[in-house]
């Protein structure tokens, strides 16, 4: 909680953090993409007034919902994307004018994009072709880097003999091979079955460490962006949510969008209703509660998180809390027991415990939760929004 | 053992037989029967008053080994060669700017190139007669802008027909040209430019080896009708240009020797038989032939 409050303070203030003294290797000030709709009419704002910047050897993944402008992003910073308004540095240096082949970064793509026709070898050595390497030289780097993918052996064959996670992990290679100061990878495992996939994460995660290569990372999977992230960049509709290391993202989501995206929560909104030291009295529309916060004055608006697993309840009624529901569905998931709680204007909250911790049926309870596992948001969404769709090109 | 493999036959071939059976009889009256003909004729002989002998005879083949003849032949391979050269060299581009326009005129691109499809390709020919003869418009405006003084001539040459070729098959070497950088994936072309390869090396190394079915159906397309067309060498060759198809029309037309024209004819398709299986051998989509 202190170390919330203490990063709140930093951002707010614009005070240096500890990360802005390391290398940016990549950097987006005010970048906006807007689309002309095909028939010409209208415009399809793609990507609002982002500024993000990416340090050397960070694992940074771009997380959000489909069709929110991670790829978009991502192909502006390879080259394929023109920005409408705003630039992009590749360590310090702006790329607007360079073309895609003129750029220090290379692309994982989606759908692997091998070339077909090529054998697993010149797929991997076009690039260094391409900077017209020598021949034995390429022939040693391609081996090395395919002994590095665990793919020896697998030189001739054509990307038709292969199953997924190899051509995965050829184009991985062939990225990798040129050396780029910047991999991007467009939800590289996408693809792959969940076991695999899960396998690939380690992998990934590994040779990132190992080369020490800055990557940016897309995928809409926010396990997997917990798991693999130095950090976590959360975009919704085109808007840059928050940006984050995973266990801050978890434990202090700033927008509504962010605490309800990052994992299952049951979100309370209310206003504040009064504040005495670092207690703050919260009305809501089936109620109120009393939690430990700072910096929220009466009246604001406000929008506590808790999650399923830290939400309790008791027959009786609870000091600090006025918020009473009738349980209305029990279901086991595995060995999880899922219970939803109907609150007085009808918010259905979720409540998960383990097998066995049944709730009275159709029972009223009255529900609680321990001062830290409440999460405050400030109610951002509508600024962060406002702020974007404020911007002038 | 037995019983089972005619219940099989009745069940799988009787439907088959039964719904591809009318079509197969008309192609059989409309193709297969006068191939046979023209087959059974090209070892035909004449008599002096113009009767057929049906008797066997090599005689027509051997007479195909005429010097004349065999400076035709090479004649049309070349008017053929040159054509789909062309063919290619202008096709190409413009096949790729229609199928990877944005444009929303990209219909009516594709639409340009079809249209001609559909008008009678003599008739256009004609067309180009008026244009480029000796007071044709072309010639025309020329001497009106006091370029020249006498007209060129521009007509009875092999350049003209080669013209008229590449103009009555441009369509052919489009179409099959234009579906295979329609299918090519962007992707393959965004990688190849991400891995710092200029426009040049990605149409070198990726575009154009992966586009070479459609070359090569092109190709074909241009080079078998190339070698049959003889109205075009006949309306802008004016006898200066003939091709195999020029034979063989004569023989039936004026020489009214049909037993030699059957064989060139004979000739002519195992050509075009040869390309196709060299097409096939070197991994060419049949399809893609419309054949
Ligand atoms: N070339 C284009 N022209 C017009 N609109 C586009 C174009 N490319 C993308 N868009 C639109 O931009 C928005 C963002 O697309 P983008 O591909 O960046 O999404 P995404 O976050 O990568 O989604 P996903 O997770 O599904 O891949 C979408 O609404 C899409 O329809
Ligand atoms: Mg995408």
């Amino acid at each position: 909680m202190k170390r919330a409050k203490k990063r709140f303070e930093a951002n707010k203030l614009g005070v240096m953090s500890v990360e802005e003294t390391r290398k940016k290797m990549v950097e987006m000030i005010g970048v906006n993409k807007i689309y002309a709709d095909h028939d010409g009419h209208g415009s399809n704002h793609v990507v609002k007034d982002l500024n993000l910047s990416v340090y050397e050897g960070e694992f940074l993944t771009l997380l959000g919902s489909s069709g929110c402008g991670k790829t978009t992003t991502l192909r502006m910073v390879a080259g394929f994307e023109e920005a409408t308004s705003g630039t992009i540095h590749v360590e310090g240096e702006s790329v607007g004018s360079k073309e895609p082949f003129e750029r220090d970064v290379n692309t994982v793509f989606q759908s692997y994009a091998l070339f077909p026709h090529m054998t697993v070898h010149d797929n991997v050595a076009y690039g260094l072709k391409m900077k017209k390497v020598k021949k034995p030289e390429i022939k040693k780097r391609v081996e090395e880097m395919l002994e590095l993918v665990q793919l020896g052996g697998f030189e001739k064959r054509y990307p038709s003999q292969l199953s997924g996670g190899q051509k995965q992990r050829v184009a991985i290679a062939r990225a990798l091979i040129n050396q780029p100061k910047v991999l991007l990878l467009d939800e590289p495992l996408g693809a792959l079955d969940l076991k695999l996939r899960k396998q690939m994460q380690i992998e990934l995660k590994r040779l990132q460490k190992k080369l020490n290569i800055t990557f940016i990372y897309v995928t809409h999977d926010q396990e997997e962006a917990l798991i693999m992230s130095d950090r976590i960049a959360i975009m919704d509709s085109g808007v840059l949510q928050q940006v984050g290391d995973p266990t801050d993202i978890y434990e202090n989501p700033k927008t509504k969008f962010v605490a309800t995206f990052i994992g299952e929560t049951n979100l309370f909104e209310g206003s504040v209703a009064e504040v005495s030291g670092d207690a703050i009295g919260i009305t809501v529309e089936s109620g109120g509660f009393t939690v430990k916060g700072a910096n929220f004055a009466a009246g604001e608006l406000i929008t506590v998180s808790v999650q399923p697993e830290k939400m309790l309840y008791s027959a009786t009624p609870v000091p600090g809390f006025a918020l009473q529901g009738l349980v209305k569905d029990q279901v086991y998931v595995g060995s999880i027991l899922k219970t939803i709680v109907v609150l007085s204007d009808g918010q259905e909250v979720k409540i998960e415990r383990l097998a066995g911790q049944e709730l009275p049926k159709n029972g009223l309870v009255y529900l609680f939760w321990n001062d830290a596992d409440a999460k405050l948001i400030r109610d951002m969404d509508s600024v962060v929004y406002e702020a974007a769709e404020n911007v002038t090109l | 053992m037995e019983k089972h493999s005619r219940h099989q036959f009745r069940s799988n071939t009787l439907p088959a037989l039964g719904t591809v059976g009318p079509v197969g009889i008309v192609l059989l009256g409309l193709v297969a029967v006068p191939l046979i003909y023209v087959g059974v004729m090209s070892f035909c002989s004449l008599d002096q008053y113009g009767n057929y002998i049906y008797q066997f005879t090599f005689d027509n083949y051997k007479n195909l080994l005429n010097p004349s003849y065999i400076q035709i032949y090479v004649q049309s391979l070349l008017i053929a060669l040159a054509t789909t050269i062309i063919c290619i060299v202008l096709g190409y581009p413009f096949a790729y700017l229609i199928a990877r326009t944005e444009s929303k005129r990209k219909n009516l691109l594709y639409m340009l190139v079809i249209i001609p499809f559909w008008t009678n390709s003599l008739i256009r020919i004609y067309g180009w007669r008026t244009f480029l003869g000796d007071t044709g418009w072309l010639n025309s405006l020329l001497r009106g802008f006091g370029i020249i003084d006498a007209p060129i001539e521009f007509m009875y040459t092999r350049g003209a027909t080669i013209l008229g070729m590449v103009y009555c098959l441009f369509p052919f070497m489009i179409l099959p040209l234009y579906s295979a950088i329609e299918k090519l994936d962007k992707n393959l072309l965004e990688a190849s430019a991400d891995l710092g390869a200029k426009g040049r090396k990605t149409l070198l190394n990726i575009t154009i080896p992966l586009t070479k079915g459609g070359i090569f159906s092109g190709s074909i397309m241009v080079f078998i009708p190339c070698l049959g067309y003889f109205f075009v060498s006949d309306i802008l060759g004016g006898g200066n240009s003939d091709v195999i198809g020029n034979l063989i029309q004569r023989q039936f037309q004026k020489a009214n020797n049909w037993p030699l024209g059957a064989a060139i004819s004979i000739i002519l398709i195992l050509i075009t038989l040869v390309l196709v299986k060299a097409y096939q051998k070197a991994g060419g989509d049949m399809d893609s032939l419309g054949v």
